[in-house]
């Protein structure tokens, strides 16, 4: 059969009308991402945008990544959401992640708080509290001095 | 909804909190914002990018920026470019500054650390601001408005070294609670006001006076309009310094609402928290001022060394005076890589209470060898004295900058971290920063 036969030359240009669809394809799909990457709200009603920001808000109450609840900032364990809801009515849970110490130690920032900074009787729920923190945040052996870590090193001019 | 340019958090605040603001969060600045808060709307745009509400975040001070977003893989933060507070805390507002950020040598306002007990008052009106001196050991009661001060008694400025008496405290084993400060719970700033010592002499001191005591008008976190947040003091020696002022002006500018706006004590040398912010009244007393805050484990430590982790006995604790001897290396930032055998400048700030630093030395052989540093004197007593010196890297590697400064006593800086205490105060060890020589 001839290179130049009318078969091989119907189905050539098939290829060639296909090739130049997809083409217009690939093209529209350029201009469609661009467009994206420019405004992402591009095709959306504007209500629709402002909706979809409320249940991202509401979504990342709930957020948790690498076992860290996000917006608290507590590790996810047994407990930590009375530890959330009892703790930072008065003060930022920034104080309790900051913290270390081991059952006895958070028994005692307890009854300080007591004592001193008007916290109520916990009842049952002293227990699983302590339990979490001393768990979760508990005293980590660290030498006299540490090494010098997380460095961000640049260039000096 | 406008598309935000991609800029570095960092890089924006560099330019200035308000522009900052305004570009970042569409802050306006209302006459209420000019004391320094962040409207709902700028809040609730924080909030989206930090993914969680900005807890408190009416009573966020502009100039902070919430650590969760410092620290963020986000792409509005630029890293290497941070101009930023580092955020302890939020309830109440606690935050330290970089050690490199504190390289001037009087520190601005906007970047002075913050350490709050409780919520700042919210209304301040600067023309019935009133300051009462009474006491058991006052001769009578007096009290003085913000204009009665300024035009009866006279004024001074002063550059007053103030650091947190738990500055340091992230160091110390087994951990302390609290704040966790690192290096940057410090700062020197020029106070005016009058002197403490002028009022208290109006009013008159009877023979049998002991201490001072002050009160603010910041509330306790728990709500209860009753409780005093924290009032300490100082003995009356302390109080009756030239130094001592009762102060409406920081850096020529009126003090930020987060430092003690409109009026504070500042008392150089001891920890700040002598230091009463938003004051309203100073009580001359005939024994020890028993303020919350001067009383248990707080503000003190232990009368002897004692062991890491033991249990003292709160009779055997006692209170924290003069700051101990320290030093800031706050140029080069931590992280600097050095081509070749470049000689380049080292330098930072040395402070040690009431006394003065006589020598300041640095190592960059992990102590094995001690280098003087130029060491200027203060510009007045208590502010914080200016050290620099040449380094030259002797070959390719890694390399700390360790700091030391010495006071008129003798007494050094140590290396490795001074004497436990159960609150993790007085912390003065070594600064140290890393540094890298690359050659080509």
């Amino acid at each position: 059969m001839s290179e130049y036969s009318p078969e091989n030359i119907k189905y050539a240009k098939g290829v060639v009308k296909y090739f130049n669809r997809l083409l217009a394809l690939i093209g529209v799909l350029i201009i469609f991402i661009i467009t994206q990457l420019v405004n992402p709200d591009f095709l959306k009603p504007q209500s629709e945008v402002e909706f979809t920001q409320l249940v991202e808000e509401v979504d990342a109450e709930n957020l948790i990544e690498n076992g860290i609840h996000v917006s608290s900032g507590l590790i996810v364990d047994e407990g930590y959401e009375l530890v959330m809801n009892t703790c930072s009515g008065c003060h930022s849970l920034k104080l309790v992640t900051q913290n270390k110490g081991n059952k006895a130690d958070w028994k005692e920032v307890i009854v300080w708080m007591q004592e001193t900074q008007k916290l109520w009787d916990l009842g049952p729920t002293e227990g699983p509290i302590i339990a979490y923190l001393a768990k979760n945040y508990g005293q980590s052996k660290k030498g006299r001095r540490m090494n010098l870590e997380n460095i961000e090193w640049y260039e000096l001019e | 909804m406008a598309k935000k340019k991609k800029i570095g958090v960092g890089e924006l605040y560099n330019k200035g909190s308000k522009i900052a603001n305004e570009e970042l969060w569409g802050e306006k600045y209302s006459d209420f914002s000019r004391r320094g808060f962040l409207s709902s709307s700028a809040l609730l745009a924080m909030g989206t990018l930090l993914g969680g509400k900005v807890v408190f975040g009416e009573n966020m001070p502009s100039e902070l920026i919430p650590a969760g977003l410092k620290d963020s893989d986000n792409e509005f933060f630029i890293p290497g470019k941070s101009g930023d507070l580092i955020i302890l805390n939020d309830k109440p507002w606690n935050a330290e500054t970089p050690p490199h950020l504190l390289d001037h040598k009087v520190t601005p306002s906007d970047i002075m650390f913050v350490r709050n007990n409780g919520v700042p008052p919210e209304e301040i009106n600067v023309s019935t601001w009133k300051l009462t001196i009474e006491g058991e050991s006052a001769e009578t009661t007096k009290s003085y408005t913000i204009a009665e001060l300024k035009s009866r008694f006279k004024q001074y400025t002063y550059n007053l070294t103030l650091e947190c008496g738990g500055n340091g405290r992230s160091e110390f084993n087994p951990a302390a609670k609290g704040n966790q400060w690192t290096l940057g719970a410090v700062g020197c700033s020029a106070w005016t006001g009058v002197r403490l010592k002028d009022v208290l002499e109006d009013v008159g001191i009877k023979s049998n006076a002991v201490y001072i005591g002050y009160y603010g008008a910041d509330t306790h976190l728990s709500g209860d309009s009753n409780k005093v947040v924290i009032s300490r003091g100082v003995p009356i020696a302390k109080a009756m310094e030239e130094e001592g002022l009762i102060a409406w002006s920081m850096n020529g500018e009126d003090i930020p609402v987060m430092n003690g706006y409109p009026l504070r004590l500042v008392i150089g040398g001891w920890p700040a928290s002598v230091s009463g912010k938003w004051l309203t009244k100073i009580a001359i007393r005939d024994k020890v001022h028993d303020g919350p805050k001067m009383d248990g484990y707080s503000y003190r430590v232990p009368k002897y060394p004692v062991a890491p982790g033991t249990k003292v006995p709160e009779e055997d604790m006692k209170i924290i005076e003069s700051m101990p001897v320290k030093s800031l290396i706050t140029y080069p930032k931590t992280g600097a890589v050095i081509k070749g055998n470049k000689t380049f400048e080292v330098r930072g700030h040395a402070w040690a209470g009431d006394l003065l630093v006589n020598e300041m030395n640095i190592s960059f052989d992990f102590g094995a060898t001690w280098e003087k540093c130029l060491l200027e004197k203060p510009v007045n007593r208590l502010a914080w004295q200016h050290w620099k010196t040449k380094v030259t890297l002797p070959e390719e590697g890694y390399y700390e900058i360790w700091a030391k400064a010495t006071d008129s006593n003798g007494k050094s800086q140590p290396i490795i971290v001074p004497g436990w205490n159960p609150k993790g105060y007085l912390n003065n060890a070594s600064h140290r920063i890393a540094v890298k020589r690359i050659d080509d």
